[in-house]
């Protein structure tokens, strides 16, 4: 609907001035709406949106301090102002992955502290590579493994819907892409198995689960297998960062979106030596960061998805 | 804060001396040992060593990158921009890596 995924002047300075921002989705008619976070900040148009149900955040890379963004804890810092300013607050926050820059446990511990001053308290994340670089892999997993016995994927139910969260980070086939496994797709095949297919699904890990680029590793290898399992449902919500930019794909009742990061941008898909920071100039970040897309969904069958720059 | 073993720039500093000087101590492998992570890859992404080399890894990009065997051998933690990860090969054989973040990026040791 264009009323929706026309951003007001007001909100495009909110935004740009805000820097990093998530991505809000919000539930209406049973079917997900992700919908620009500026947007959703604005009083006016927060009681149109229906009710919060969670955000997006991704790749805050806590600990990265080079030049495409020396203040990664001050970005984080304004996405989560913004979040908070939300006239409703959201039920849950989802972090896509990449918490951390290197898995230092001090990395972990700041990006705890800052991720703790969100007023919604519930939160739920999947590790990214560079939160998994550590020896034995349990900087993150002490932190952040309860919900999942340390496992690191799960899934829950919130509102009628039922989420998933999938590691894709863990078992790297050295120059090949992200990969599941048959014990995570075997877990998975048993934790739909007899769920209706009404059920609104939200499936969420670190690197795509569909392939945008192969060269840089844009992808997970069995994900295949993963939507095999899931096409019979009504309603297929499939989120990723690890690009830090968005991407968005829309097939048959599933629906693929990339967040942005809040640290730093990457370079579009095989332009340039690979996929490290996008050196911008800072006037030129906010924007880069700050900015999400507008989705209106009417039917899950009708899943109409566009990108709204602020540039 | 842990340091994984010889990761240092002090052991890179003494292992280029060691590599590009003439008066190798007896006993010291002749090869280059060292290995540069740059533009997402490693170079030279082969290298032949005599057994008992201590090879040396340095990052050389704005991103991280990782050492990491195929077969469990080693595994260096995250190398920051300039950081160093070093292990020695005593075992003859063929040794494939791979860097965790950007599993793309390929390398071998071969240890004679």
């Amino acid at each position: 609907m264009a009323e929706e995924t026309q951003v007001t002047r007001r909100a495009a300075l909110r935004c740009m001035a805000f820097g990093g921002a998530g991505t809000l989705f919000a539930l209406a008619g049973g079917v997900f709406t992700p919908i620009e976070l500026a947007a959703a900040a604005d009083l006016k148009r927060a009681a149109r949106l229906g009710k919060p149900l969670f955000v997006q955040i991704s790749d805050t890379h806590i600990g990265f301090n080079k030049d495409a963004n020396p203040d990664v804890g001050g970005s984080l810092t304004r996405t989560i102002e913004l979040v908070n300013s939300m006239a409703e607050q959201p039920d849950l926050i989802i972090h896509t992955g990449d918490i951390t820059h290197l898995s230092k446990p001090a990395e972990f511990d700041l990006a705890q502290q800052l991720l703790g001053r969100l007023r919604t308290q519930e939160l739920h994340t999947v590790p990214g590579e560079h939160d998994t670089t550590d020896p034995t892999v349990s900087e993150y997993l002490d932190r952040f493994g309860g919900n999942s016995d340390r496992r690191g994927y799960y899934s829950f139910d919130h509102a009628g819907v039922h989420f998933v969260a999938l590691v894709n980070v863990l078992q790297f086939k050295p120059g090949g892409l992200g990969t599941l496994g048959t014990e995570q797709l075997a877990w998975v095949a048993a934790d739909l198995k007899g769920r209706s297919a009404s059920t609104p699904i939200v499936v969420f890990a670190h690197m795509p689960l569909w392939s945008v680029y192969e060269p840089w590793g844009w992808g997970t290898g069995d994900a295949p297998q993963l939507i095999e399992l899931l096409r019979r449902f009504g309603s297929v919500t499939v989120l990723n960062g690890h690009i830090h930019q968005i991407v968005q794909k829309v097939e048959g009742n599933l629906t693929f979106h990339t967040a942005r990061s809040t640290a730093y941008p990457q370079p579009a898909a095989g332009v340039g030596a690979g996929p490290g920071p996008l050196k911008v100039p800072p006037d030129q970040l906010p924007a880069m960061l700050g900015v999400t897309s507008v989705a209106v969904v009417k039917h899950p069958r009708s899943l109409a998805l566009s990108d709204a720059t602020l540039a | 804060m842990r340091l994984a073993p010889f990761k240092s720039i002090a052991a890179l500093t003494l292992l280029v001396a060691a590599a590009a000087g003439s008066a190798v101590p007896a006993g010291a492998p002749a090869s280059p040992t060292i290995v540069v992570a740059r533009e997402f890859m490693f170079a030279p992404a082969s290298l032949q060593v005599p057994a008992g080399s201590t090879v040396t890894w340095t990052n050389r990009d704005d991103e991280p990158h990782t050492v990491v065997s195929d077969a469990g051998v080693f595994r260096s933690g995250a190398l920051d921009t300039n950081e160093s990860f070093s292990f020695r090969f005593d075992k003859p054989g063929t040794y494939h890596y791979a860097c965790s973040i950007h599993p793309r990026m390929v390398g071998t040791i071969v240890v004679e």
